[in-house]
């Protein structure tokens, strides 16, 4: 089972670079709904034996938000941007690519000098989680179009997500269910934005926003 | 050293130019054609060493010398590479930085011969090899630096008889993912550069060895399939390090798994477009940061 859980979170490392290093938004949301099926994944591999029952409800919700429903609702505000790839980032895809590596070496020392109570049986889980987030949050801000931002948004999720794995052993499922509820409202609400972006501006970089200022 | 070794050297040194030949068949297959001879690498150098060869008036002896010492340092370069668990000819801690400072050598004297002729394709095909390789260089390094670090020992010989861990599987992945795009990036196969457009602006490799001719191009080919034989011969240890053969069966199995590799290699041209001159080092920089996380976890579990 470890080489499975290691093998996933491995896999989530991959995709993450390659977000950062793909410019086409489509096969952007594509690595995306890869990557929420690997964290669906993650609890399942996880075995916490006693809580199986609601280890597989809970993945199979993950897998379905992730894995189905956020691709087709982005899919569909890609579909009517007519935009299908980042033009101009503020970060070129090079350069993000060595920020992944420097962001994934970052949160290996930050692991070992944090000594969290980690109850997960690989060592890997919370590394990987830093490095999601800090990926996320990097899309966030080095990319134009708000499709991207909206992808960070869910990289920057997914790191928590498999924070609280590895920290919190047991999270209500009343609870977990309730954030997943919360993102998928996010991604609803963000993809109505995107519609709206778009109309306003003919194009779905969200940095023209700022031209709205008096 | 042992004939396991010798023999595993010499078969590297006989069948390597069959590999240029099997993935020019199976390229061939994939387009429905019948293709050229299997053996038409052998063909081309043995013709080329029955003729003159030609130099330029501007060249100096850097142009006549640089065939030599690569077909020299690769070969310098295979004789550091075990088969499994087969030793080495030779092997001391620390040759796995020869192993990749052996094709810095070689790239070296084929720039300086290209650059040595004043043409200015010839100089740009040259600049282009550089920018690769410099990207290339580090994805290796890291890449054996990860294995280095996973079985504890320095010398390539004693990376791949001694079997890591399970735990380093996902690791060990990793590298072999990174040495497959290195392995096709130095050899300046499709996904970097195509090697059958000949005289077109995209070419990398080719455009730095136009000037030679006769028994020098011979030598050149011979050493780019002896370069593939290498790095792809690396490749497949990393690949069966995990298996259990001793003996000639290892010899046999990585001479096996070269020839399914130039398939693979075949499979890859036949299915892929090549990609933008733009867009290479950026899947450089992904094979790197593939090295990088290798060695992250290799780092991570042994300590």
């Amino acid at each position: 089972m470890i080489i499975l859980l290691d093998t996933l979170l491995v896999t989530l490392i991959l995709t993450g670079f390659l977000l950062l290093g793909s410019s086409r938004l489509g096969a952007s949301i594509r690595i995306s709904a890869l990557q929420g099926i690997m964290t669906g994944l993650l609890p399942l591999a996880l075995e916490h034996g006693d809580l199986f029952s609601y280890v597989s409800l809970l993945g199979v919700a993950v897998i379905g938000l992730k894995g189905y429903v956020f691709p087709r609702l982005l899919f569909s505000a890609l579909r009517e941007s007519d935009t299908s790839r980042e033009v101009q980032p503020f970060v070129g895809y090079m350069a993000s690519l060595f920020f992944g590596i420097l962001f994934l070496m970052g949160s290996f020392w930050l692991d070992t000098r944090l000594n969290l109570p980690v109850h997960s049986s690989s060592d890997l889980l919370v590394p990987v989680a830093f490095s999601l987030m800090s990926c996320g949050l990097f899309l966030i801000v080095a990319r134009r179009t708000a499709m991207s931002q909206v992808i960070g948004y869910l990289v920057l999720e997914n790191g928590i997500y498999c924070f609280g794995l590895a920290v919190v052993s047991g999270m209500p499922l009343l609870l977990e269910l309730g954030v997943l509820m919360d993102i998928f409202v996010a991604v609803f609400v963000m993809g109505i934005a995107i519609y709206h972006i778009n109309r306003e501006f003919d194009h779905i970089d969200a940095d023209r926003l700022s031209a709205l200022k008096g | 050293m042992n004939t396991l070794s010798i023999l595993n050297l010499l078969a590297g040194l006989i069948l390597a130019p069959l590999l240029p030949g099997i993935i020019n068949r199976t390229k061939a297959v994939f387009a429905g054609r019948h293709g050229q001879p299997v053996l038409q690498t052998y063909f081309d150098i043995f013709k080329l060493l029955r003729k003159g060869a030609v130099y330029s008036r501007t060249t100096s002896w850097v142009f006549r010398l640089s065939p030599v010492i690569g077909l020299a340092a690769v070969i310098a370069a295979m004789t550091l590479l075990p088969a499994l668990s087969a030793p080495a000819p030779v092997s001391f801690a620390g040759d796995l930085i020869l192993f990749a400072y052996c094709f810095g050598l070689l790239r070296f004297f084929l720039v300086a011969a290209a650059l040595d002729t004043g043409s200015a394709f010839e100089g740009m095909g040259a600049s282009r090899e550089v920018q690769f390789s410099a990207l290339a260089e580090p994805a290796l390094l890291l890449g054996l630096a990860a294995l280095a670090r996973a079985t504890g020992s320095l010398s390539l010989t004693g990376i791949f008889s001694a079997s890591a861990g399970p735990s380093a599987g996902p690791a060990l992945a990793l590298v072999s993912a990174a040495l497959f795009i290195v392995f096709l990036a130095e050899n300046a196969r499709i996904p970097v550069d195509d090697p059958n457009t000949h005289l077109e602006l995209t070419m990398i490799h080719e455009v730095m060895v136009l000037d030679y001719s006769g028994p020098d191009f011979a030598i050149i080919l011979y050493t780019s399939s002896l370069k593939m034989w290498a790095l792809g011969a690396l490749l497949v240890n990393v690949l069966f390090s995990f298996l259990p053969l001793h003996g000639p069966a290892a010899v046999a199995c990585v001479a096996g798994s070269m020839i399914l590799l130039s398939v693979l290699v075949g499979i890859v041209e036949s299915i892929m477009a090549r990609l933008s001159l733009l867009k290479v080092p950026q899947l450089l920089a992904g094979a790197v940061a593939i090295s990088v996380l290798a060695l992250t976890l290799v780092l991570r579990f042994t300590s």
